[in-house]
């Protein structure tokens, strides 16, 4: 009963003071919309870690070359040009537990095709490339086994590639002119966006591998090896068969450095993932520090407000309100700012994630345990920083409250 | 109607105050009965409304003994002497204390609330206090739409509402205009001849001759108990 009467006192007290109470309010309102907006950013940025690495495939290995060590001075990782094709073939012949394993080679070339020209990133691959990346043809066809064993001169290219030189008209059929050799578009591949570093995934031209070392670039050493592992929990094995292979086949000595490096996407997530973890703890907390001030100002109006009503105290003392009733009143008007300042902040919060998804480049993702736990920090701020005014008010004398002007 | 509503034996208030003792009250003795109207008269400084502080339950004497209905209050904690004035006493101030935030309805239901009455229950009694008072027809209205005059009937009306023994009234007449004054007057006199017991606090001998009984408080001691027709009753 006197619970009832307390909230519809405490809430009549704020509504005959509105602009204060809204101002009050702001502070909490900030601060929970701040803290959900910011875990949403946070946690959408995280999302988008993981999904597109995981659409790179989480159990993924690539294997790159090491640095070249040529009488001491060591060039850069990469430079290495010890692995081979047959290393690939080696890996996928001796190796089990495995999917697919695609050589690639790459290099940045000039596009041609009528009057329009474009630069792109020429990669040589097999078709087990396709099946790897989860890449899939728009219109015509991927490059074959046996375009790859008679070296045609045959290109898939990228949504951007198409774009920048056929326009709208469909390429397939088209010949381009790649480092001024011909090349038959025979597919245009379905757009993948933009990859988690903010590389244009469809910027890409893909050719056949041998084609692309022997008629292109005039290498035959290879860039990459990605290998997709049947099993997840099978990473580490793999990985493990995979450089023992490797220094067998390369001559590597015990006690002497790999001359290639393998890379597991599983620990590149984790290291991602825990980074962008980071992050949104970060933002949360800077948010929350919001919140805590937010916690002040109602602690701060609620003592001018005990002050400014010393006299409506004592009268409430005379007619007979106990130190419970008067504590009860100003610690409910307290809460009741902390719940409608943390359900505003709710709504604003989730309207301003909802927006910036809609109109930015950043994803958010807005998750139930941010918007809970902000709104019960507010209301639990409420709560703690009206204690001291509450008691404030109830322990007044009511004969000196009485006497207040 | 005899009863001894109020009773005081050797009721002593003393402050410190720069490190002397200063007896506010010194030694009171004095039986209220039900059903009287006593006048509390005297100069300032005499120790007037720290003897009505306590005689309302506001304030704890220093030494001595004050049954309230038969009951001890001297030295009950603040939440128990709270429940004593919810139950048993009516105060009528000189400023009215009435809450501007809220009709005049709501003011007179205050001490309702704090009595733990149903919000329906609540509204009734208060309505048939002030329909009591004559101002049935202001109910909704707040407190600063209406005269002193009528501010201190919704006050009255509001000492009345829970029934208790007593009604305090300190210098109600005190912010009133003559015409005001003599309508409060007669409102207390009513209230007399109903059988209510009041005990009002003035320091003006005409309004104190409307009661039936005068004290007079002079530093600290009541000097001169005279009534009409009243039996002296200082113990």
């Amino acid at each position: 009963m006197l619970f009832k009467e307390s909230v519809s006192i405490a809430i009549a007290a704020l509504l005959s003071n509105k602009l204060r109470s809204i101002l009050t309010m702001l502070g909490i309102i900030i601060g929970v919309g701040a803290v959900i907006v910011m875990i949403s950013i946070g946690m959408g940025v995280r999302q988008n870690v993981t999904n597109s690495i995981a659409s790179l495939g989480s159990n993924m290995l690539i294997v790159t070359p090491g640095s070249a060590n040529k009488g001491g001075v060591r060039s850069a990782a990469g430079s290495n040009q010890s692995l081979k094709l047959d290393d690939a073939e080696a890996i996928q012949k001796r190796i089990k537990d495995i999917d697919y394993v695609a050589p690639t080679v790459n290099s940045s070339y000039q596009v041609v095709y009528g009057n329009q020209n474009w630069n792109t990133s020429v990669y040589g691959v097999t078709p087990d490339y396709m099946k790897i990346r989860s890449l899939t043809v728009a219109s015509g066809s991927f490059i074959t086994n046996a375009d790859d064993n008679s070296r045609n001169r045959v290109a898939v290219i990228g949504s951007t590639v198409a774009t920048n030189l056929f326009g709208t008209k469909n390429p397939v059929g088209s010949n381009i002119r790649i480092h001024n050799q011909p090349f038959k578009v025979i597919g245009v591949l379905e757009s993948k966006g933009q990859s988690s570093m903010g590389s244009d995934q469809d910027d890409v031209v893909l050719v056949p591998l041998k084609t692309a070392q022997e008629r292109l670039m005039g290498i035959t050493y290879i860039r990459s090896i990605n290998i997709q592992v049947t099993n997840t929990n099978d990473m580490d094995a793999v990985q493990e068969q995979v450089e023992t292979l490797l220094r067998q086949r390369h001559h590597i000595r015990t006690g002497e450095d790999d001359d290639f490096n393998v890379r597991n996407l599983t620990s590149i997530m984790e290291t991602m993932s825990s980074t962008t973890t980071m992050l949104t703890l970060f933002l949360g907390s800077i948010a929350a520090i919001s919140l805590l001030v937010g916690g002040i100002g109602i602690m701060n109006i609620m003592m001018v407000s005990v002050t400014e009503r010393t006299r409506e105290i004592g009268i409430r003392k005379a007619l007979g309100a106990t130190f419970k009733d008067i504590m009860t009143q100003f610690l409910i008007e307290s809460v009741v700012i902390g719940v409608a300042g943390g359900l505003l902040g709710v709504f604003f919060g989730v309207s301003i994630s909802l927006l910036i998804s809609h109109f930015s480049t950043f994803t958010t993702y807005i998750t139930a345990a941010p918007i809970i736990l902000s709104f019960t920090f507010s209301v639990g701020t409420g709560l703690f920083f009206g204690i001291y005014p509450a008691k404030k008010a109830a322990r007044l004398d009511p004969i000196e409250a009485l006497r207040y002007e | 109607m005899n009863e001894k509503l109020i009773e005081l034996t050797n009721i002593k208030k003393i402050y410190h105050i720069g490190g002397q003792d200063f007896a506010a009250l010194a030694g009171i003795n004095l039986v209220i009965r039900e059903g009287e109207f006593a006048a509390l008269m005297g100069p300032s400084g005499s120790g007037k409304s720290t003897l009505m502080n306590i005689l309302g339950c506001l304030d704890r004497p220093t030494e001595g003994s004050y049954k309230l209905n038969g009951e001890e209050v001297a030295h009950l904690s603040d939440d128990e002497l709270a429940v004593v004035r919810n139950r048993h006493i009516g105060f009528v101030f000189q400023n009215f204390n009435l809450l501007s935030r809220i009709s005049a309805l709501d003011n007179v239901a205050l001490p309702l609330v704090y009595a733990g009455v149903g919000r329906k229950e609540r509204h009734e009694r208060a309505l048939q206090k002030l329909t009591d008072v004559g101002l049935k027809t202001w109910a909704d209205h707040k407190p600063n739409e209406l005269s002193g005059g009528q501010r201190q009937r919704v006050a009255i009306a509001r000492a009345l509402v829970n029934e208790p023994h007593i009604i305090m009234a300190d210098e109600p007449t005190g912010n009133l205009d003559t015409k005001s004054t003599k309508d409060i007057m007669h409102l207390f006199e009513d209230l007399h001849e109903e059988g209510k017991t009041i005990i009002l606090v003035t320091h003006e001998p005409d309004i104190a001759a409307c009661a039936s009984r005068q004290l007079l408080l002079c530093d600290g001691m009541i000097t001169r108990d005279a009534g009409k027709g009243v039996v002296m009753d200082v113990v």
